[in-house]
C-alpha cells in the first residue's frame, strides 16, 4: 500500500497545505486501501466519491490561496451512527436499512466545513449497543490484530469497532466514534489507537442516532494524541439545536499541547484495582505511572468509593433511555415496515420491531422497559440516578487532590470474536473502567501503551476534570512520547 | 393519571352548591375536577420551529423533530414557557423557577417519538386558584374559589384520518408537537353550573392573558372531566374520567349524565369502576374507553434530551410586568371607579373584544365631552351593551361593522349628552352611520334629527297650549298634578317630537307656576 496511508491527520493536513502532495492523491490512496480491505468488514457503505470531491475542493482552495481548514485534505471514516445527507445511515440495524437522511449531523457537517472528506460509513454494534462489534446487522467487524500464533478472528472492540479497525489497519487516518459507556475508549485500546471522549456536551448530538441521550458523546479516533486534538477541535462546538450542548468556545487544543507535566498531580484510583484484573493490565498501569512521573507529574493515590456501583447503574440508565429513544423505530414513517396480512397497528409494531432489531437491542429495550415500569421505577431507575450522582461526587472530591486520573482502559486485551457472545454479563464487564467517567460526563481518553504477551495492544485511560480536555490530551501526549507505541498489525486481509 | 396527594380545602368552603341528584336512597352530591388542555398561543411548536397555524394542508407543518427522524432533538421554545408562566401568574399560582420535562411513553401512530414530552414530577406552575362569580340565574348563589392544582406544559399529538382510504388510516402531524398547557383543577366543583362557570372563567383569563385563544371548536381548548358521586358528608367516591370534551355545554352534559349514571349504578347494587370514558355529543351519553386494568404504564422518566428548566428573576419579572388587568380586577374597577352596575361590569368584562371596544369608546367619548370617564361610563356602558348591539341587529346585512368606529359612536353620545338629540334620534343616526358611514353631526343636521332646545320656539308653543286649554290649567293649578304629563305631551306634539324634553319640562313648570 502506498506511503500515504501511513500518514496521520496532522501529516496529511500539513503536507497538503505545504504542497508536498495533493489532497486527491491522499484520497485516492485511502479509497484504494478501503476497497482492498473488505475482509475487515469495517465499512457498511463506502463513499469514495465524497472523499474525492472534498479532496478536489481542498486542492482548488489551495490553488486560490484560501484557508484549507484544520482538517483540510484529510479523508476520514464516519461511524454509521451519524446522519449523513443522502448517504445511507443505519446504526448497523436492519430497521434503518436503506434509510438516507435529508439532513447532515452537526458533527459531520463541522468536519466537512473543516476540510475533511468521507471514505465511507463505518460498521458498529447495532445502535451502538455492544463491546465487541458482534451485534451489527451487517456482520462482525474483524480486528486487524491477531494473537501471536493464532488465526482466530479478534474483536476490534465496540461499539466503535469499524472505526478502531479501520484506523488500526491504516485504511483511514482517523474516524469518528461515539462513546456512551466506553464505545470510543475500549475499541481504541483493543486496536492500539488513540481515542478521546470529550466532556458531555462538547460535541453536538444533533443528527447522531440516539442510544442513551444523557451519556452519548462523539469524539475522534486516530493514531496519535495530536491527531485527536486536531479532529476534536473540528468536531466540537456549541449547537443551538442540541439543548444539552455546552455554550462554551472550543479551546485551541492542538496549540495547547504540552507534555511537560511539572506541577501536575495524577490520581491513581485504588478501586480500579479489581479482583481478576489481568496481571499484564496491572503491569501496563505501573508503566503508565512511571511515564507520567518521568514527565514531571506527581502520582497520588485517590479513592473513588462508588466505582463498583457504576456499571450496574449504567446498565439501568442506558437501557432505560434506549428503550424510549428507540420507540420511534415503529415502521410508520421510515425504515423497515413489516405489515403481515390483515395486521393492525399493534401487529405492525410488533412484527417490524421483531424483524428490525437484533437480539442485543431487544435485550436492552426489555431491560429499559422493565426498570421504568410502575412498581420498579424507584427500585431501579431512581436508585441508579442516585448512584450516578454519587459517582460524580467521587470525582469532584478527587479533583481536590489531583488534576487528572490514570487507569487502565479495559480489564483485558481483545478477545476472539464469538468467545463472549453467550455471556452478556462478562461482555458488559469490558466497560467497567470506562463507565464511571461516562456517568460523570468527564473527558476521558485511551492511548496505546504496549503489546501484551499475545502481541495484542493494551491501552491506558486518562480521565480529566469537566471541560479539561487539554489536561487529558497533555497527559496522554506524555504517555505517547514515552510508550513509543509503533506496533502495527501484520496484514492478513 | 398519577398525581401527588391533594391538599383538600375544608368542605364548608366547597359545598355551597345545593345541586343534588335525587336517588331512590336519598340525595347524592356530585364531585367534579377538570383537566383543561389549552393550546398555547405561539407561532412555533413547543420543541421545534414548525408553524402552529390551524387548518393548513396535512403534514405541511412538520419539522424533522416533529416527525421524530433519527438523531433529532427537542429544543424548548421560550415563548411557550413564557405564556404558561404568565397564565400561572394570572391565577396567582406558585411559579416553579426549577421544573423539568418528563417522557410519557406509549406507542401510537399519531405519536412519532413513541413518547409525549410532558411534565409529571416537576410542573412549571404549582397551586393557584380562580373565582367563579355569583350568578343566581345560573344556579350560583355565591362567589366560589376553585383550587387549581398545577399547570404543566406538554406536546400535543398528531391526528389520524380514517376516512381517506378503504383499508388504511392516514396520519397528519401538523398538530404534533404543538404546545399545550394542562390546567388541573382540584376536585372543588359540586354542580354542572360550577364546572361550566369554571371553564368560562378559565377561558376568559386565558384570553385576557393572550396565552390561548380559547377556541373550543378548533380544539384549542378541551377538557377531561372527572366525576364522582357520594352521599353528602361521605368520603369521595370512585371517579370516572371523560376525555376530550370540547364545549362548555358538553362539559355540563357529561357531568349530568355521569352523575346520574353513577347514582343509578350504585343504587342498583353495582359499583363505579375507575375508568376512562368517551362522550358522544349526538346522544349526550358517555361510554367506556378503557378500564383501569387496561391502563397504559407510561413509564414516565425525566427527558434526557432536555436540561431542567431554570427561570431567572429577570424572566419572571418580565412575565409579571406583561400581564394585563385581569377579569376580577377589571370588574372591581368598573363597579368602583366607573360606578357601573354589577350586571354591566360582568357583561363588559366577560370577553376581551367586549371590554376592548368599551374602553376605547369610553376614552373617546370622555375626551369628546371633556369630562372624566366616570361621568360618562354608565351612558357608554348602556350604549355598548344594549343600544349599539340592538341597532346593529336591526340593520343586519345592510350595516357595515367597519363604520362602527369609536369616533362616530362618541359623536352620537356627545350630541345626546348635550341634549341635542334624543335617545330615539341617537338610534336613528347610528343606523344611518352603519349603513353609509356618514358623519353623525352631518346626519343630524341634514336629516333633521335634532331636538329643539330654542326656548323661544318652545315658549311660543306652550303659550298657545295654555291659551287653548285654560280649563286644564285651572285644574292643574288647583292641585291635579297628573295633568303635567298632558301638557308635556301637547308641547312635544306641537314641536313634532323634536323638543328637548328637559327644556320643555323646565319651561312648563315656570309657566304653569
Amino acid at each position: 500500500m502506498s506511503e500515504f496511508t501511513q500518514l496521520g491527520v496532522k501529516a496529511i493536513r500539513d503536507g497538503v497545505a505545504a504542497g508536498d502532495f495533493t489532497a486527491r492523491e491522499v484520497a485516492e490512496a485511502f479509497n484504494a486501501a478501503v476497497a482492498d480491505a473488505a475482509a475487515l468488514n469495517a465499512f457498511i457503505v463506502t463513499t469514495p466519491d465524497h472523499a474525492l470531491a472534498s479532496a478536489d475542493a481542498v486542492d482548488a482552495k489551495r490553488a486560490k490561496g484560501e484557508n484549507l481548514g484544520i482538517m483540510g485534505g484529510v479523508p476520514i471514516g464516519m461511524k454509521d451512527l451519524f446522519a449523513t445527507k443522502g448517504v445511507q445511515t443505519t446504526a448497523a440495524s436492519h430497521i434503518l436499512e436503506g434509510f438516507k437522511p435529508e439532513y447532515e449531523s452537526t458533527v459531520s457537517q463541522n468536519l466537512w466545513n473543516a476540510g475533511a472528506g468521507m471514505l465511507g460509513k463505518l460498521n458498529l454494534d447495532q445502535f451502538a449497543m455492544g463491546s465487541s462489534n458482534e451485534t451489527s446487522y451487517f456482520g462482525n467487524v474483524n480486528s486487524p490484530w491477531r494473537k501471536a500464533g493464532s488465526n482466530a478472528a479478534m474483536s476490534p472492540g465496540g461499539s466503535s469497532g469499524g472505526s478502531s479497525s479501520a484506523v488500526a489497519a491504516r485504511i483511514a487516518p482517523a474516524a469518528t466514534g461515539t462513546d456512551t459507556g466506553g464505545s470510543i475508549r475500549q475499541p481504541a485500546a483493543f486496536a492500539g489507537i488513540t481515542g478521546i471522549k470529550p466532556t458531555y456536551g462538547r460535541c453536538s448530538r444533533w443528527g447522531v442516532v440516539a442510544f442513551a441521550s444523557s451519556l452519548d458523546q462523539a469524539g475522534p479516533m486516530a493514531r496519535s494524541v495530536e491527531d485527536c486534538a486536531i479532529m476534536l477541535e473540528a468536531m466540537a462546538g456549541f449547537d443551538p439545536k442540541d439543548a444539552t450542548s455546552l455554550k462554551m468556545d472550543v479551546p485551541a487544543w492542538e496549540k495547547g499541547l504540552n507534555a511537560d507535566l511539572k506541577g501536575e498531580k495524577i490520581g491513581i484510583p485504588r478501586e480500579y484495582r479489581m479482583d481478576g484484573t489481568d496481571a499484564e493490565i496491572l503491569d501496563c498501569w505501573e508503566r503508565g505511572k512511571q511515564w507520567l512521573r518521568d514527565a514531571g507529574a506527581e502520582i497520588v493515590d485517590i479513592s473513588l468509593p462508588h466505582t463498583k456501583y457504576a456499571l450496574p447503574a449504567y446498565y439501568i440508565i442506558a437501557p432505560a433511555e434506549a428503550s424510549s429513544n428507540l420507540a420511534r423505530y415503529d415502521g410508520v414513517r421510515y425504515g423497515l415496515r413489516d405489515l403481515p396480512e390483515g395486521a393492525g397497528l399493534q401487529d405492525m409494531y410488533a412484527a417490524t420491531r421483531a424483524a428490525g432489531f437484533g437480539d442485543e437491542v431487544k435485550r436492552r429495550v426489555l431491560i429499559g422497559t422493565y426498570v421504568l415500569s410502575a412498581g420498579f421505577y424507584d427500585a431501579y431507575y431512581t436508585q441508579a440516578q442516585k448512584v450516578r450522582a454519587l459517582v460524580a461526587r467521587d470525582f469532584e472530591q478527587a479533583w481536590t487532590q489531583c488534576d487528572a486520573i490514570l487507569a487502565p482502559t479495559t480489564p483485558t486485551a481483545s478477545f476472539p470474536l464469538g468467545s463472549l457472545s453467550d455471556d452478556p454479563l462478562t461482555m458488559y464487564l469490558n466497560d467497567v473502567f470506562a463507565v464511571p467517567a461516562s456517568l460523570a460526563g468527564l473527558p476521558a481518553m485511551s492511548v496505546p501503551a504496549m503489546l501484551n504477551s499475545d502481541g495484542l495492544p493494551l491501552g491506558l485511560q486518562l480521565i480529566g476534570k469537566p471541560f479539561d480536555e487539554q489536561g487529558v490530551l497533555n497527559a496522554g501526549l506524555a504517555i505517547q512520547q514515552r510508550a513509543e507505541f509503533e506496533a502495527q498489525p501484520e496484514r492478513w486481509w | 393519571m398519577a398525581k401527588r396527594a391533594l391538599t383538600p380545602r375544608p368542605e364548608s368552603e366547597l359545598t355551597m352548591s345545593n345541586y343534588r341528584i335525587q336517588g331512590a336512597t336519598g340525595e347524592w352530591e356530585v364531585v367534579i375536577g377538570l383537566e383543561v388542555h389549552a393550546q398555547v398561543t405561539s407561532n412555533a411548536k413547543l420543541f421545534s420551529g414548525a408553524s402552529t397555524a390551524f387548518g393548513a394542508e396535512p403534514n405541511s407543518q412538520v419539522s424533522l423533530v416533529d416527525a421524530a427522524m433519527p438523531g433529532m432533538l427537542p429544543v424548548p421554545n421560550r415563548e411557550c414557557i413564557r405564556q404558561a408562566v404568565r397564565t400561572g401568574m394570572a391565577i396567582e399560582a406558585q411559579i416553579n423557577a426549577w421544573s423539568r420535562f418528563d417522557r410519557k411513553n406509549y406507542f401510537y401512530a399519531d405519536l412519532p417519538q413513541g413518547y409525549q414530552i410532558s411534565q409529571l414530577y416537576h410542573p412549571l406552575v404549582g397551586e393557584g386558584s380562580l373565582t367563579i362569580g355569583a350568578d343566581e340565574k345560573a344556579g350560583l348563589p355565591n362567589d366560589k374559589v376553585i383550587g387549581i392544582e398545577r399547570i404543566h406544559v406538554e406536546q400535543d399529538a398528531g391526528k389520524l384520518m380514517h376516512d381517506q382510504h378503504p383499508t388504511m388510516s392516514y396520519v397528519d402531524l401538523n398538530r404534533c408537537g404543538v404546545a399545550l398547557m394542562e390546567i388541573v383543577s382540584m376536585p372543588d366543583m359540586r354542580s354542572p353550573a360550577e364546572a361550566g362557570a369554571y371553564v368560562r372563567k378559565l377561558r376568559s383569563i386565558l384570553r385576557y392573558v393572550g396565552s390561548c385563544d380559547g377556541n373550543m371548536e378548533e380544539g384549542s381548548m378541551r377538557a377531561d372531566v372527572n366525576v364522582s358521586v357520594r352521599k353528602p358528608g361521605d368520603e369521595f367516591g370512585t371517579r370516572t374520567e371523560t376525555k376530550n370534551v370540547n364545549s362548555v355545554r358538553f362539559v355540563m352534559q357529561v357531568i349530568e349524565y355521569e352523575a346520574n349514571r353513577q347514582v343509578d349504578l350504585i343504587e342498583s347494587g353495582g359499583a363505579v369502576v375507575q375508568e376512562t370514558r368517551l362522550f358522544d355529543p349526538n346522544t349526550g351519553t358517555t361510554r367506556t374507553m378503557r378500564s383501569k386494568e387496561d391502563a397504559h404504564d407510561y413509564r414516565y422518566f425525566p427527558d434526557p434530551d432536555l436540561l431542567p428548566l431554570e427561570l431567572d428573576e429577570a424572566f419572571l419579572n418580565e412575565c409579571r410586568a406583561s400581564l394585563p388587568e385581569l377579569p376580577d380586577a377589571k370588574r372591581a374597577r368598573y363597579t368602583g371607579e366607573l360606578g357601573l352596575s354589577e350586571y354591566n361590569a360582568r357583561e363588559l368584562t366577560a370577553e376581551v373584544e367586549t371590554f376592548a371596544r368599551f374602553e376605547t369608546l369610553l376614552a373617546t367619548t370622555a375626551k369628546a365631552l371633556g369630562k372624566p370617564a366616570s361621568d360618562v361610563a354608565t351612558q357608554v356602558a348602556n350604549w355598548s351593551l344594549s343600544v349599539a348591539p340592538g341597532v346593529m341587529n336591526a340593520v343586519d346585512d345592510e350595516g357595515n361593522p367597519a363604520h362602527a368606529t369609536a369616533e362616530a359612536q362618541a359623536a352620537i353620545l356627545k350630541m345626546q349628552a348635550a341634549g341635542e338629540i334624543s335617545g330615539g334620534q341617537a338610534k336613528e343616526i347610528y343606523e344611518i352611520v352603519l349603513k353609509t358611514g356618514r358623519n353623525p353631526e352631518e346626519i343630524a343636521e341634514a336629516e333633521g334629527l335634532k331636538q329643539v332646545s330654542d326656548t323661544g320656539a318652545i315658549e311660543a308653543a306652550i303659550d298657545q297650549i295654555i291659551a287653548a286649554n285654560s280649563d286644564k290649567v285651572a285644574e292643574y293649578r288647583g292641585g291635579k298634578d297628573k295633568l303635567f304629563g298632558f301638557f308635556v305631551g301637547q308641547t312635544m306634539k306641537a314641536m313634532q317630537g323634536k323638543a328637548n324634553p328637559a327644556v320643555v319640562n323646565q319651561l312648563l313648570k315656570n309657566k304653569l307656576g
